[in-house]
């Protein structure tokens, strides 16, 4: 099983997202993440999609994917240069003596603090994927109380081409 | 002009040169059919909308045009579903127009309301929910494209009342641009080269042949390849007819209960050409037993079929009618003569075979005294179970188009309306439709449709009082104990034909089974039910049990 990402230029119109959810759901497949939004293009939505499988299976998944008539355009990230990005929001339980120790760990990740209360400090993060995961981790010291990804999306560097 | 989109609808119908629909009302779709009432085409109203589909499924397989279906919301379009999913399964190109309650009511839960995108979006090659009368049109010409465009496919159009009672300027598009759909129909040159090379060099090549080369009418490409290198052919159960069956080089049927000399022929080849077939698992058995010597040459208009179950050192996607063409311009023959010899050895050796008998009625005979009485000119529709393979084994098919059967899906209840359907496609020809008396009961229906029509359709039901193949299979591996396929309680079929104004017979003793066929073929201006009672616990083979290899292969009853 390895991480795929899967990025798939499709038309913006009403049902495509449950044409190509239901291509990983109907195989039994969990989506680890998955985001949609427009383009430069109002009629192209691109929807980055990150799903764990086996080579064959999610090659079958993206001629599948191909073979939707609203999707004009499959490209696999997986091993290719891409500029990854995703945004979090972290809620840490934290005493007001604790609030300068979490502040200076968010700020190595260019975290901001969203909120602070009597009981807890709220950050706001965007990075790459892995840089998110390793704040989590420094973070879960502390106790969590809620977290919450946008899940990433993902542009293939100039010049980069990924595979269909 | 402006038109209403109930006559939106009729237009783009008549633009497609739309002969036959079938469909049924229902308050969704009134305004529809109150424009159907005077429209040029054909209509027919089947009982059942399960019996639209499957008969525009059938007239879809006989004719090569696609299928039209209207039907209601609600359960109008749920009856669908199953004859969707069986064309969906067997790439049939269908259009199905189906009522939607009027937009403002839409997830209100409102009368005869479901998600039909929802629903159909798993089994259908794509689906439409019109919202905007302007796209009416477009839509509609779009799902014909679709539908009968690269590997063709069913395609719903879901349209809400109140769009067609409104009006709007009617301008039928000429072309379609879906800059997601671009189907590839001409193979890559290089790989064209390199197969033909490949094929040069075999010493053991066999040709194994699929619907596809049916739906992309490529039968005489595939004649012209096997008499330019004199390779074997054998088919999938949709690729019947797709080469001659009466020809030295037809393996005939390979898979569970295929010859056992093309399934031979695929355990020893070091070369398949798989063209317009997807490896299905009622082919390959065991999938890591299969053919484990050869290479393989896979030629599919549907990339998603490539490598998907074997894979292919050459795959050539585009259409097979055109590839096939291609390849005849430049293959060289193989020198395979040896081969060849150890095939014929074997098909000489072990033809399908039954043990016939003095005193009862043998499923196998029937299949064969049809095949006798008919000349072999008949179109041959089959339900599903052992009908459906007694047909396929003992039938010898010549032309494609002539065997018409639920492959994919396996549909029982598929067999009649089918041959409905098939019957106003090719008014010409005798339609048989060999059913067992499970599964004629299914849609069993329908048979007033065939009166109605005046359509001389015969179903040979091979009467057994078993839910036969799962029958067989309890027998062979669930210590014969028979539970719930006992079906021996029966309806009187005679009155029952009776009643449905068709012409019933009821044969119990072998000698009149001949003098039955030829009666049922004398008899133009309505449908025939020949009710042969034959032997009840009568099972197929040769028989590749389930996830097993040719070496299981049970060839018959043990004495």
């Amino acid at each position: 099983m390895t991480r795929h990402v899967i990025s798939v230029q499709v038309e913006n119109k009403a049902g495509v997202l449950s044409r190509v959810a239901g291509l990983f759901s109907a195989r039994g497949y969990n989506i680890d993440s998955l985001t949609v939004s427009h383009t430069c293009q109002e009629d192209i939505s691109v929807m980055t999609i990150v799903v764990q499988g086996d080579e064959h299976i999610t090659e079958q998944v993206k001629k599948q994917l191909n073979k939707l008539i609203d999707v004009i355009k499959v490209s696999d990230h997986t091993n290719a240069r891409a500029i990854e990005r995703e945004f979090m929001l972290v809620r840490v339980s934290a005493k007001p003596a604790q609030r300068p120790e979490i502040a200076a760990i968010g700020d190595v990740f260019k975290a901001s603090t969203a909120e602070i209360s009597q009981k807890s400090v709220t950050l706001s993060v965007k990075a790459e994927p892995d840089k998110i995961d390793d704040l989590i981790e420094l973070l879960r010291p502390y106790g969590i109380k809620e977290l919450m990804r946008t899940g990433r999306i993902s542009m293939l560097r100039e010049g980069e081409s990924g595979t269909n | 002009m402006k038109l209403k989109g109930a006559e939106i609808i009729i237009e783009a119908l008549k633009k497609e040169d739309v002969e036959v629909v079938f469909g049924y009302p229902g308050s969704a779709v009134i305004p529809i059919f109150h424009y159907i009432f005077d429209a040029p085409f054909k209509f027919i109203l089947p009982r059942h909308e399960q019996g639209a589909v499957h008969a525009a499924d059938g007239y879809a397989r006989a004719s090569g045009k696609p299928g039209v279906v209207i039907a209601t919301s609600g359960p109008g379009a749920t009856n669908l579903v199953t004859g969707i999913a069986t064309a969906n399964m067997d790439s049939i190109p269908l259009v199905i127009i189906t009522g939607q309650v009027a937009r403002a009511m839409i997830g209100n839960d409102a009368f005869q309301e479901v998600d039909v995108s929802g629903v159909t979006r798993p089994i259908s090659k794509h689906n439409y929910l019109v919202q905007n009368i302007s796209d009416l049109a477009k839509t509609i010409k779009e799902a014909f494209h679709i539908a009968t465009t690269g590997r063709p496919g069913p395609v719903v159009v879901d349209i809400p009342v109140d769009i067609t009672n409104e009006s709007y300027e009617f301008d039928y598009p000429e072309t379609v641009n879906l800059r997601g759909y671009k189907p590839t129909y001409s193979g890559h040159p290089n790989q064209i080269k390199k197969a033909c090379d490949i094929i040069a060099k075999s010493k053991r090549p066999v040709v194994y042949a699929g619907g596809g080369v049916v739906l992309a009418n490529a039968a005489a490409e595939l004649a012209e390849f096997a008499k330019k290198t004199n390779i074997p052919i054998t088919t999938t159960l949709l690729g019947i007819g797709a080469f001659p069956e009466t020809e030295k080089l037809s393996l005939k049927m390979l898979g569970m209960y295929g010859t056992y000399y093309a399934n031979q022929a695929i355990d020893k080849a070091d070369l398949i050409i798989a063209v317009g077939a997807r490896f299905d698992d009622r082919v390959t058995g065991k999938i890591d037993s299969f053919s484990s010597l050869s290479k393989v040459i896979h030629i599919d208009i549907d990339p998603s079929s490539v490598s998907k179950n074997i894979e292919a050192e050459i795959p050539i996607v585009g259409n097979c009618k055109n590839i096939l063409g291609e390849i005849n311009k430049i293959v060289k023959a193989p020198e395979i003569s040896e081969w060849l010899n150890k095939l014929m050895d074997l098909k000489e050796k072990y033809p399908f075979t039954y043990k016939d008998s003095d005193t009862l009625i043998k499923p196998q005979f029937v299949v064969e005294s049809i095949y006798r009485l008919t000349k072999g000119d008949a179109i041959i529709c089959t339900e599903v179970g052992q009908n459906q393979l007694w047909a396929a084994q003992f039938y010898e098919f010549t032309k494609p188009r002539t065997f018409i059967t639920s492959g994919g899906f396996g549909t029982m209840g598929y067999g009649f309306p089918a041959a409905i359907g098939a019957q106003l496609a090719r008014p010409d020809k005798r339609v048989i439709d060999i059913a067992g008396d499970g599964s004629i009961q299914m849609n069993i229906q329908e048979l007033i449709v065939a009166s109605e029509h005046k359509l001389p359709v015969i179903i040979a039901i091979l009467n057994n009082g078993f839910l036969g193949m799962v029958r067989q299979w309890q027998q062979m591996f669930w210590e014969k104990r028979y539970s719930h396929t006992d079906i021996g309680f029966a309806p009187d079929f005679v009155k029952l034909a009776d009643a449905y104004h068709a012409v019933g017979i009821k044969i119990t003793e072998k000698k009149e089974v001949e003098p039955a066929i030829t009666k049922a073929l004398s008899i133009t201006d309505r449908p025939i039910i020949l009710d042969f009672h034959v032997a009840r616990e009568e099972n197929v083979f040769p028989f590749v049990p389930a996830g097993k290899t040719v070496d299981d292969t049970i060839m018959g009853e043990e004495e």
